[in-house]
Formats: C-alpha cells, sequence, structure tokens
C-alpha cells in the first residue's frame, strides 16, 4: 500500500515535470535540425546556430541583444547604487514615514506590469520625454530599484548597530564609517539586488514594449522577439537562440541555488 | 536589544523617494486623470460611457475572469499536490528548484516554444491552447509560494493531530490545508494577477481570437484611446489592490517567497 502510494506521487511528480520541461527540450534537440517544423528532414546540423551570426537578420538580431545588456547594465547600476543609499535613508527614517516609503516601493511589485508600463507612457507623453533610450532606462529604473530596496532592508536590519558605532568611538567619520564598516556588511544584499535587478532588466517584455515608441527601431532581445515571431512564426535560428538562453539560465539559476543550499547546509551543520 | 541610534542620515532616501513620486506615483495619479479626459483634453465622462456600454469591453472582462479563474484553478489544483508531495520529501528542497526554474526564462519565449509545438502537431489555436499556455506559464508561481509555505509548517502540528487519533485525511483538511492559505493566496495572487493583464500570451496562442484584459489596454493606447485605455487600467489597478489587500490581511510572506529564491 506504501509502495503503491510513493509510486503514484513520483510518477505524478515526474509527469508535471515532463510537461514543463517538454517545449524547452523539444526546441533545444530540434535546434540542431534547422527546421521550423520539428522534423529532422535536414538531418543533424549546426546551421540554425550559424544562421545567429549569418543570417540577413544577424545585424538586427545582434543590435537587439547589445540593446538589452546596455538597458540592463545602465538600469541595474544606477538602481543598485540609488536602491542601496535609499535603503540606508529608509532605514533611518521615523517609523510612520517609512511604512509609506515602504508601501510606495512595493508598488511597482504589486503592480501589473501592463499598469506601469501605460501609467510611464502617459507621464513620458504629457511631460515630452524624449523618445528612445532615456524612456527606456528610467522605466527600468523605476521597476528594478524596488528589488534592490528589498534585498539590500533585511541586511541593515540584520546588522550589528555597535559594529558601526565602534567605527565612529575609533574616529572615522560617518562618511568612512558608512563606506569602509556598513557597506561591506549589507554587501551580499547589495550584489544580490544587483544580479535581480539584472535579470528583471533583461527578462521585461510588457514594459520595454509600450515604452519603446515605434518610431526609433530599439529593440531589445524580447520586443525583437515579439516582432519577428509574432507574424511568421519561429524561423530556425531562434530555435538556436533559445537553446542557447535556456542553458545559460538552467546553469546560472542552479549553480546559485545550489551554492546557496550548501552554504545552509554547513551552517546548520556547524549548528549542530 | 535594541539601542537608539543613527546609522546615517535620512537624507539619503530623499533621491529615491523622488524617483518614486515622479515615476510612479505622478504616472499613477496620470491614468486617472486621462480616464476624465476626451481626446482634445476636455473634461468628459464619455469614457466611461464608452466603456460600461460597448459589448466589446464586456466580452473582455469575461474572458480575463474566464481564463483567469480557470487558470487560477488549474494552477492550484495541479500545483498543490506537487508542492505537498515535494515538502515531504527530504530532497525536497532542491527538487523544487526544478518546478521553478521555467519561471526564469521569459515568458515570451516560453509562449513561442508550446506554440510551435502546437501548430506542428496541429492543434488548433483557440481557447484550449490559450489556456494550456497560461497554465504551463503561471504553474512555477504557484508551485513556489505553496512549497514555501508547506515546507515551513511546524510538523509537531500534524503529529499531535495524528496522536490525537486523526486519520490522514482529516490530519490534512484539519491541520496542513488552513495551516498552508497563506500560500494558496500568495499563489492564487501570483497568478491571477499577471495571467489577466499580461498581453501577448492570449494573442499568440489563439492567433488574435481572444482578447484578455493585458491585450486590450495596449491596443487601446496603442490606437490613441487614452481614456478608454485608463478606465481599463483603473480597473485592472482595482483587481490588484482587492487581491493585496485580502493577501496582505493573511500574511505578508509575498516578498518572503519572491526573495527566498536568491
Amino acid at each position: 500500500m506504501v509502495k503503491l502510494k510513493n509510486i503514484l506521487e513520483k510518477g505524478y511528480l515526474f509527469i508535471i515535470l515532463a510537461i514543463l520541461y517538454a517545449p524547452i527540450i523539444l526546441l533545444f534537440v530540434y535546434s540542431f535540425s534547422n527546421s521550423s517544423n520539428f522534423s529532422f528532414d535536414q538531418g543533424f546540423n549546426f546551421d540554425a546556430y550559424i544562421a545567429i551570426f549569418k543570417s540577413e537578420k544577424s545585424p538586427e538580431l545582434w543590435n537587439a541583444i547589445g540593446n538589452t545588456f546596455l538597458i540592463a547594465t545602465v538600469s541595474s547600476v544606477i538602481a543598485t547604487i540609488m536602491g542601496t543609499f535609499a535603503s540606508i535613508g529608509i532605514f533611518n527614517l521615523g517609523k510612520r514615514s517609512r511604512r509609506v516609503v515602504e508601501n510606495v516601493n512595493q508598488f511597482p511589485i504589486i503592480n501589473s506590469e501592463i499598469v506601469m508600463a501605460v501609467s510611464l507612457m502617459i507621464f513620458f507623453v504629457t511631460f515630452s520625454f524624449p523618445e528612445g533610450y532615456l524612456r527606456l532606462i528610467i522605466a527600468h529604473i523605476a521597476f528594478c530599484t524596488p528589488y534592490v530596496v528589498l534585498n539590500v532592508m533585511p541586511k541593515l536590519e540584520a546588522m550589528d548597530p555597535n559594529i558601526y558605532e565602534a567605527a565612529l568611538d575609533l574616529g572615522a567619520n560617518p562618511m568612512k564609517a558608512m563606506l569602509k564598516v556598513m557597506i561591506p556588511i549589507i554587501s551580499p544584499g547589495i550584489v544580490s539586488g544587483f544580479v535581480m535587478a539584472f535579470l528583471m532588466s533583461m527578462d521585461d517584455f510588457i514594459i520595454t514594449q509600450i515604452n519603446k515608441g515605434a518610431a526609433t527601431g530599439i529593440n531589445t532581445l524580447s520586443t525583437y522577439i515579439y516582432s519577428d515571431a509574432r507574424v511568421q512564426g519561429l524561423e530556425p535560428f531562434w530555435y538556436a537562440i533559445f537553446s542557447i538562453i535556456f542553458v545559460i539560465i538552467l546553469a546560472l539559476v542552479l549553480s546559485v541555488n545550489l551554492v546557496k543550499i550548501q552554504k545552509q547546509k554547513q551552517k546548520e551543520a556547524k549548528a549542530k | 536589544m535594541k539601542k537608539k541610534f543613527k546609522l546615517t542620515k535620512k537624507v539619503f532616501s530623499f533621491p529615491y523617494i523622488l524617483f518614486l513620486i515622479l515615476f510612479v506615483i505622478v504616472p499613477l495619479v496620470l491614468i486617472l486623470v486621462n480616464a476624465f479626459l476626451d481626446s482634445d483634453k476636455n473634461l468628459t465622462l464619455n469614457n466611461f460611457k464608452t466603456f460600461f456600454s460597448s459589448p466589446a469591453s464586456s466580452i473582455v472582462l469575461g474572458n480575463s475572469l474566464l481564463v483567469g479563474v480557470i487558470t487560477t484553478v488549474l494552477c492550484l489544483v495541479i500545483g498543490y499536490p506537487v508542492a505537498y508531495i515535494l515538502s515531504k520529501m527530504s530532497s525536497g528542497k532542491i527538487l523544487v528548484l526544478l518546478y521553478v526554474l521555467p519561471m526564469f526564462i521569459n515568458f515570451l519565449i516560453r509562449t513561442l516554444a508550446t506554440k510551435a509545438i502546437f501548430i506542428a502537431l496541429n492543434v488548433e489555436l483557440g481557447m484550449g491552447t490559450v489556456l494550456f499556455g497560461m497554465v504551463y506559464n503561471y504553474l512555477p508561481f504557484m508551485i513556489m509560494p505553496l512549497h514555501t509555505t508547506i515546507s515551513g509548517i511546524d510538523k509537531s502540528y500534524i503529529e499531535a493531530a495524528q496522536d490525537l487519533g486523526a486519520d490522514k485525511v482529516t490530519v490534512f483538511l484539519k491541520t496542513t490545508l488552513p495551516l498552508s492559505v497563506s500560500g494558496i493566496l500568495s499563489g492564487v495572487t501570483m497568478v491571477f494577477i499577471p495571467t489577466i493583464s499580461t498581453f501577448a500570451i492570449s494573442q499568440l496562442l489563439s492567433n488574435g481570437k481572444i482578447f484578455l484584459f493585458g491585450d486590450s489596454i495596449q491596443l487601446s493606447f496603442e490606437q490613441n484611446l487614452y481614456g478608454v485605455g485608463s478606465i481599463m487600467s483603473l480597473v485592472m489597478l482595482a483587481f490588484v489592490l482587492v487581491s493585496n489587500f485580502v493577501m496582505n490581511k493573511f500574511n505578508r510572506n509575498n516578498d518572503a517567497v519572491r526573495r527566498s529564491l536568491w
């Protein structure tokens, strides 16, 4: 009885996992077929991967990839700097104003992306911000910074205030004490906030699509996928690109989390 | 023991507070303002008339609620057992990663991948494929908070229930399930809101036949119908606020859940 239940449970877990990964695996397998219809008519080859570099769409594609990285880098760096200082400031606000700011900070996170996207678009149009990178970067900073604050805040709360005071007592001025003592202590939060902001920005589609402006011709990878694949479906080179993205993300997330779990285990082992 | 002290000055938060006011609060106020403006920027209530009397908007609203509710229920029914079984396994903490991982792949990519497969299999694109795509996309958002909540339940409650003579079904219904309500609510919000507000998924998987709220908001702004688009955004905003209010009533572990991934 127990055994049967065990098999059923494992079987269920496996079926759901299989469904979740089926499209990803199929796309990966057929990225080596240079076809859009899931067949190996042309045999096993790397043509789809070569097409990433040598097809008529390559310039546009690489332009989009470049834009994705440019926007993600600029906005996540600014978001991290602003968010880190903001966290330190918010931490020192009075109880009531701190709650208000923290609630507003939550807003871009809980709000639906489409509402945030159109609200910013109306804003940019109303105050006639120049179309293009400026709008996109401001928009990306707006939805990335809250995640930085959320990552830094708990580290500030967990910090022992005496360490900072000790630095002051030992003659460091507040600025130096902050840079040399506080920032290093909260740096794990800053780093994870930065990584999250960067990934969020890279991953964004809705806010970019609505704020990029039709006339500028600026595309990020996701808006380029949408404009290219919406009409004719996926050309073989997209299979190759998606496969590369899958592999990178799988490796990245798995390694980040495995390291985290390992650290946790070490901590638990020490505690025992 | 907490001492009263000042780490550094409050001023550090001022640039960000200014930023939040400018780029988060003012834009939202502008949506509200635009709901009352016609295309020549004159005050009017016509937008509300147009929105509430047109059959198109009730179809979109109906479709969105239908797809949203079915997707959420399916995700809950499929996802709860996954989270529950995983929480009982010793390696569940690592295994749950596999279920959450697809979340990190851009939803457009996942949607286009499923679409390509549907086309290759000659499946007709319509309500069925839209629902599949939504569940496929948002299942991880359900499993994650559920797993965090269920695996966080103190085992002694369950042991106590067993010691007091409850059978397995009763233990589940009277202890595990009630204790996981906060996870269910987080999951429901994290699935329902994006489902009705996302744009592109339903469009792509139904070949433009089925429009949900997100799609029509985007479309009305594309057609320069700012007034109607703003009203639809306000309705969407109301959904967001209500569901978050309900969720916060129970628990604030939504961010904890999101953060727990990192």
